[in-house]
């Protein structure tokens, strides 16, 4: 005797958070199935593997009719078809839109297209997350770029507008699109200490202060593309190396206010015009695509790893940026003061929160 | 008394893409009423239309507003080819047409495709305006109230209960007409939900005619059914129960009950105006009527049951000598009978006269007092073979096999000595061209000052005076017990030791309020296969109603076993369905099983074997009767039945002692020399004996033993209310759930079909109890299967019920282990959660007035507390991501949807809430067919989606009507059809229920609920008291 057909539909929609977990991760049936018998779920109700089987089933069939609902978040909430409380519909969103930290490490920063989304095996081999998971969290990534990519206002208004999500993970999304956008590589060896959770504070700092959205917020793309004239006028910065001068009154200063605060004192004298030379080398760069991409690997190559090396901590990184950022203002020739402070804010917080192991 | 019907229609959203090239739709709508069609402008490119339109008019008569849906159609637009359909909406106007429910109907409403399912949605407003007009020969019956509830409703009194209203009509089926060959399927399905839609309307006009002649204004009962008869028609009947019903805020009289209709209302319940001398039938209080085990009746078996009687329909309309056929000159009578009560309603203006013939009431609740005695279930079945019925406006046929029926039932009630049948439906199987017509109720001996006029004011309010006491009044024998029309074991009633009670009681109604009953009950079902040989016509239905009584003398045999085994003495709400396939029959009963203080303890089942001097059979039988005994122990500590034990000698001593022997029939046959009787006693006093002496028998006790009680936490029934749980949370669940299964063995025998049937049924129950482990405590209410047999060793299960949540700290005294241990993880569970609620609330003095509303919008659940806590429970440690995202779930948008919640139960009440207001009765038919089976997820898929749809429909159609719940909810139809070769798929669903305002009890005190005392106990709250 076999079952043909075998449903449950509540006039409250049933869910179970348990298995809509299994689902998310991609996991067939049969799968969950025996995942779940491994929970111990049939010891604590009673239930057959049978019952277990036809229950996985009923939850794959409405979360399956709901996908096509999830895509547009609000429709879910306006729709008829399905009656779920507002607290579940919450839910539902909240955990579709939730993407594994493997994943978006893998992805962080690439282009959206479909080449990418041939490449998901490999990234489904490396970090053992399904393939189907896989697709679905990319899928997310890229509907959520196309619906804001080109929407005005602010990012995170934007995505939680759209996709009702909450503020966490909105923000954690304006990071995805920005990075996406932007193409920031962060794939390479020397980033793999990096976590996401790194990169969307960097990403979150570079939106609020260098897109046209920081100056302007009426405008288009205004969170997502960095404020062009901004990095053009970066290049002024260069007098800070480029007028030797200046430089060596740079490093008096903050050699003065730092001495006897900072652990590596002598490494750091030792090695500020290097540091220095970075720091505004990088900013003079930035108007160039490329060397966008390639701006979280500059700050650890020519920051981090320096200063690992010479075993500053944490505490002297921070002592450092500030009396770097500070003095600047205490060089009379040196006119860019806003412009200092509105690059070096990003940088610091950006090389404080990367600054670990 | 002609109106105006005013349709508005506004926007549209969630529209489909119907221009591939633009992916946007131009989308226009077309508003039709009978033959006037009006149509908007075309909304250019938009998935998401803003018509607005201007209001379209149809004059109409009423007699069109009740019959007539309204239909409004989405098109798309197409300048080149003929224009696309996007879906319809057909809106039942009924509602807008008495003056106390909806004054108009607004909201959104899913475009439903026949091929597509919901396709977007669409906002409309009607109104209707109706003009006085007092035309005495009036067609229509604009005004009568319609209820689906099978009690008084809750904001209404009931001046007078008039009695019982049934009407039909049939037409051909679209389907099978010619036409069908070339129309597309999807203008064939919407042909018939049309004209079923159309019967119907007719069909409740008709009625309410009928009830505008009874002098009553409201029909209560309502059931409406539609039997798919195929190639011979379609046919749509109904029935019910006409009350004149007063608003309990409106004390003022109503004008239609003074006295020049009294003559009328005299019930000549005493005197039978059709004497049945062919009644075969005393029937049994414990006994289905259909045969008699009587050794005082003579007829052979093939007489006796008249309910299997063979006719076949006359080609020439009604009544033209098909009696010769059938032999007998008793079914002749029978036929004349009918044929002279025919003629006489047909000439006779004093309709009412007919209206007397049935003492019948579709009611299983009733106000206090009016149920004086209940005599037990009476039932009659017939096999009919279906002909094309030839003149539509005829349907005379149908009309006179239903009548034969009801005669019987009639018959049978006089004959338990009772006037009147309460709890009364009726039910068809059809299977190709037979047709088995069931009827069933149970007798009662009813307070005639109900029925009258004049008198009935003061019975409302204070109880009459009877001689029996309260609370077991009714379950006293109504017949004389020194002339009894079967053999009965009576006793004194264990209550008021007055009267005698039978030892067993079984019934079509609910647990009157009033009964005192110990511990709970449960859900009881016996269940039943026979395989059948294949046959055309006559011999098909006559195999059919060989087999009907065995079938139906099995059930009773495993119900009364059953209710042995769960130490209970009662059924209620007793339903038996037998469905008819191809090649097999199948029986269901399910029921309420309880303990009457008033009915005696029964005895245990006892075992008898029949080989004796066998060492190891006789250890085996012992061992089963241990098994069995351990059983019935184990059940009644599980329902909490522990009657105080009462001394021998006050029960029985003032009468000679009736009968020791109970009589019992194994193997049922043809001639009467067969039965055997079996001497009990030697055994325990009041065993039940099962004999096993072949294995037939011994399947009937493992399969006793087989049922698996509920999990800990579970309880279910088939009645309203549960007996013993009275503690009800606001947390419903209403749900389907549909099952095929595909018997795979081709030698079948009967008995593994039982046992795959049986574990069918079981496993189905298993499920239900596995998805609904959140709401623990929780209580499956009115649990409804239907059979049905599709095809070939295809059985299909249909169920249909409502889980509501109940506070454990008074229910869950016997919880085992496990449940504990699961309620101590709810608790910590519960802290943990309430951090997060905490949390959002940051400001309390702006979260607070906000909670409230909130919880209107959620679906009561998660605000309870129990069933969150209980959620979290089942919630199993999900991954660590998952739970750092709940950290901070909130998500401000979803607080402002704008779709309202209703609430949908098939109780006639939503507990802990108060129905205010009663909008009109909700009927509708849907028809979903696809063509591309597999990419919809299969059969499942499908289904799934449909009945989903038929919810969300339903809900629609209710929140357009203001309300927020319905009551009574019941689907009465789901035929399902597949093709997997050809990858297709058909399905048809009937639904119906009360459409209501319900207004949550907390609110109207305005004082936060406790659970333990404002949720009091709901089906009868307010007028009755236990």
């Amino acid at each position: 005797m076999t079952n043909d057909l075998d449903i449950f539909v509540g006039n409250t929609t049933l869910i179970d958070e348990e298995v809509y977990q299994l689902w998310l991760d991609g996991y067939s049936v049969s799968d969950a199935v025996s995942l779940r018998l491994r929970s111990g779920i049939l010891e604590q109700t009673g239930a057959t593997v049978d019952v277990l089987q036809s229950d996985t089933m009923d939850h794959y069939r409405t979360f399956h009719m709901l996908e096509r609902l999830l895509h547009t978040p609000s429709k879910l909430i306006h729709q008829l078809h399905f009656q779920i409380p507002p607290s579940r519909q919450a839910m539902l969103i909240e955990r579709y839109y939730a993407f594994d930290e493997a994943f978006v490490r893998e992805v962080l920063g690439k282009k959206l297209s479909k080449g990418t989304k041939k490449d998901l095996d490999d990234v489904s081999t490396k970090t053992s997350i399904t393939l189907k998971s896989c697709r679905r969290q990319f899928d997310n990534f890229k509907r959520v770029f196309k619906v804001v990519e080109e929407m005005r206002g602010s990012l995170v208004e934007n995505i939680q507008q759209h996709f009702l999500l909450s503020d966490r993970l909105a923000r954690d999304y304006a990071a995805i699109v920005f990075f996406a956008n932007s193409r920031f590589e962060t794939g390479k060896k020397k980033l793999q200490f990096l976590t996401f959770e790194d990169f969307a504070y960097c990403a979150e700092q570079m939106i609020q202060n260098w897109t046209l959205g920081a100056v302007d917020s009426n405008v288009d793309d205004m969170d997502v593309d960095l404020d062009k004239e901004f990095l053009q006028e970066l290049k002024e910065l260069k007098v800070l190396i480029a007028d030797k001068d200046l430089l060596d009154l740079h490093k008096s200063l903050v050699c003065t206010s730092l001495r006897g605060k900072i652990s590596v004192y002598n490494e750091m004298e030792a090695n500020f015009k290097n540091l220095s030379r970075a720091l505004v080398n990088m900013a003079s760069k930035l108007i160039h695509t490329k060397d966008v991409r390639d701006f979280f690997i500059d700050l650890v190559e020519k920051f981090i790893e320096p200063c690992k090396s010479d075993k500053w901590t944490l505490n002297d990184v921070r002592l450092f940026l500030t009396q770097y950022t500070t003095s600047a203002h205490n060089l009379d020739a040196f006119r860019h003061q806003a412009l200092w402070d509105r690059y070096m804010s990003t940088i610091k917080s950006c090389l404080l929160k990367m600054y670990h192991d | 008394m002609p109106g105006k019907l005013k349709v508005k229609i506004v926007a549209g959203r969630h529209l489909p893409v119907m221009d591939r090239a633009s992916d946007l739709t131009d989308a226009f709508v077309e508003v039709k009423f009978g033959n006037t069609t009006f149509k908007t402008d075309v909304y250019p490119k938009s998935l998401n239309p803003q018509w607005n339109s201007e209001w379209f008019k149809f004059e109409v008569d009423d007699e069109d507003l009740q019959d007539e849906p309204l239909q409004i159609t989405v098109l798309d637009h197409d300048t080149y080819s003929a224009n696309d359909a996007i879906g319809k909406v057909y809106i039942d106007i009924d509602p807008l047409l008495y003056s106390e429910a909806a004054t108009v109907i607004s909201g959104w409403f899913p475009i439903y495709d026949t091929i597509h399912g919901i396709r977007g949605e669409i906002n409309v407003v009607v109104k209707v305006d109706l003009f006085n007009d007092l035309n005495r020969f009036r067609q229509s019956s604009c005004g009568v109230k319609f209820f689906c509830t099978t009690s008084i409703p809750k904001c209404y009194r009931a001046v007078v209960i008039h009695g019982f209203v049934e009407e039909l009509v049939v037409n051909e089926d679209p389907e099978y007409q010619w036409i069908d060959r070339i129309r597309t399927p999807r203008a064939s399905n919407e042909a018939r939900q049309r004209l079923i839609s159309l019967m119907s309307g007719e069909l409740q006009r008709k009625i309410g005619l009928k009830v505008l002649e009874m002098r009553g204004n409201a029909v209560v009962g309502y059931l409406q059914c539609f039997d798919l008869e195929g190639e011979s028609g379609l046919v749509v009947r109904a029935i019910g129960t006409v009350c004149t019903l007063d608003k309990i805020s409106n004390t003022a009289f109503l004008p239609a009950c003074n006295s020049p209709s009294k003559e009328m209302k005299e019930i000549p319940f005493n005197e039978d105006p059709n004497p049945n001398t062919h009644s075969s039938g005393p029937s049994t209080p414990l006994k289905n009527q259909t045969y008699s085990f009587s050794p005082s009746k003579s007829y052979s078996r093939q007489s006796s049951s008249s309910d299997t009687d063979l006719s076949l329909t006359p080609k020439t309309g009604m009544g033209s000598g098909s009696a010769g056929k059938e032999g007998g000159p008793f079914k002749a009578l029978l036929r004349q009978q009918t044929q002279t009560a025919l003629e006489q309603r047909e000439g006779s203006p004093h309709r009412f006269c007919r209206r007397r013939e049935f003492p019948f009431f579709t009611l299983t609740a009733f106000p206090p007092g009016f149920l004086v005695h209940v005599g037990g279930v009476v039932s009659a079945r017939s096999v009919k073979l279906l002909d094309r019925i030839h003149n539509p406006d005829e349907p005379e046929t149908r009309d006179a096999w239903w009548a034969e029926i009801r005669q019987e039932i009639k018959s049978h009630a006089k004959a338990l000595g009772c006037h009147a049948v309460v709890g009364y439906s009726e039910s068809t199987s059809i299977c190709e061209e037979v047709c088995i017509l069931s009827a069933s109720g149970t007798a009662a001996v009813l307070n005639p000052r109900f029925l009258q006029d004049g008198t009935m004011e003061g019975c409302l309010e204070q109880r009459i005076e009877e001689t029996s006491p309260p609370g077991c009044g009714f379950f006293h024998i109504p017949y004389d017990e020194l002339n009894m029309p079967f053999p009965a074991h009576l006793t004194y009633c264990y209550n008021c030791r007055k009267q005698k009670v039978p030892d067993v009681l079984f019934t079509t109604i609910d647990l009157p309020a009033e009964a005192m009953v110990i511990g709970k009950g449960c859900l009881i079902q016996a269940r039943l296969c026979r395989l059948k040989k294949k046959a055309q016509a006559e011999a098909n239905a006559t195999s059919i109603s060989n087999l009907l009584p065995f079938m139906e003398y099995e059930v009773h045999t495993q119900l009364m076993n059953k209710l042995k085994l769960k130490g209970m003495n009662a059924l209620f709400g007793l339903r038996i369905q037998i469905t008819v396939g191809e090649n097999m029959l199948m029986g269901l009963a399910s029921a309420t099983g309880v303990y009457l203080t008033a009915l005696p303890t029964p005895g245990g089942i006892q075992i008898a074997g029949k080989t004796p001097n066998d060492g190891a059979y006789e250890q085996h039988v012992s061992h089963m009767q241990k098994k069995i005994n351990d059983t019935i122990a184990k059940n009644k500590e599980l329902y909490e039945i522990n009657p105080p034990e009462i001394p021998e000698e006050i029960i029985g001593s003032p009468f000679p002692e009736p009968r020791q022997r109970s009589r019992l029939l194994r193997s049922q046959s043809e001639s009467s020399d067969e039965v055997m009787e079996l001497d009990l006693s030697h055994g325990k006093k009041d065993a039940f004996v099962l004999e096993i002496d072949d294995t037939d028998a011994m399947e009937d006790v493992h399969s006793l033993l087989t049922d698996v009680p509920p999990p800990p936490g579970f309880y279910s029934c088939n009645t309203e209310i549960m007996p013993g749980i009275n503690n009800w949370t606001s947390d419903i669940q209403m749900f389907t759930s549909v099952r095929v299964s595909r018997l795979s063995n081709i030698n079948l025998t009967n008995q593994t079909l039982n046992k795959n049937f049986n574990d069918l049924c079981e496993n189905l129950l298993k499920s239900l109890y596995f998805k609904l482990r959140s709401m623990i405590p929780c209580c499956l209410c009115h649990v409804n299967f239907t059979v049905a047999l599709p095809e070939d060793e295809v059985i299909q299960i249909t169920v249909t019920a409502v889980a509501i949540t109940f506070d454990k700290n008074q229910a869950l005294q016997t919880s085992k282990v496990p449940a504990e241990k699961t309620l101590q993880r709810a608790s910590t569970d519960n802290e943990e959660q309430l951090q997060f609620p905490l949390e959002l609330c940051s400001d309390p003095l702006v979260s607070q007035p906000f909670s409230p509303a909130k919880e209107v919008l959620e679906n009561a659940g998660s605000h309870t507390g129990i069933p969150a806590a209980q959620r979290a429970a089942s919630l199993d440690k999900a991954s660590p991501l998952a739970e750092g995202h709940l950290r901070h779930r909130s998500v401000p948008s979803c607080t402002n949807s704008t779709v309202s919640v209703v609430k949908m139960t098939p109780l006639s009440f939503i507990p802990g809430a108060k129905i205010t207001k009663y909008l009109g009765i909700i009927n509708m038919f849907f028809i979903r067919e696809t063509t591309s089976l597999r990419e919809e997820g299969g059969v499942s898929g499908f289904l799934h989606a449909f009945i989903a749809e038929v919810f969300a429909m339903v809900r629609a159609h209710v929140a357009a009507l203001g309300g927020n719940a319905v009551v009574s909810y019941i689907m009465k139809q789901c035929v399902f059809m597949e093709n997997p070769n050809k990858n297709q798929a058909q399905c048809l669903i009937n639904v119906s229920g009360d459409a209501v305002i319900v207004v949550r009890e907390s609110e109207l005190e305005m004082v936060p609920v406790q659970p333990s005392a404002a949720v009091s106990q709901p089906a009868s709250a307010g007028d009755v008291t236990t």
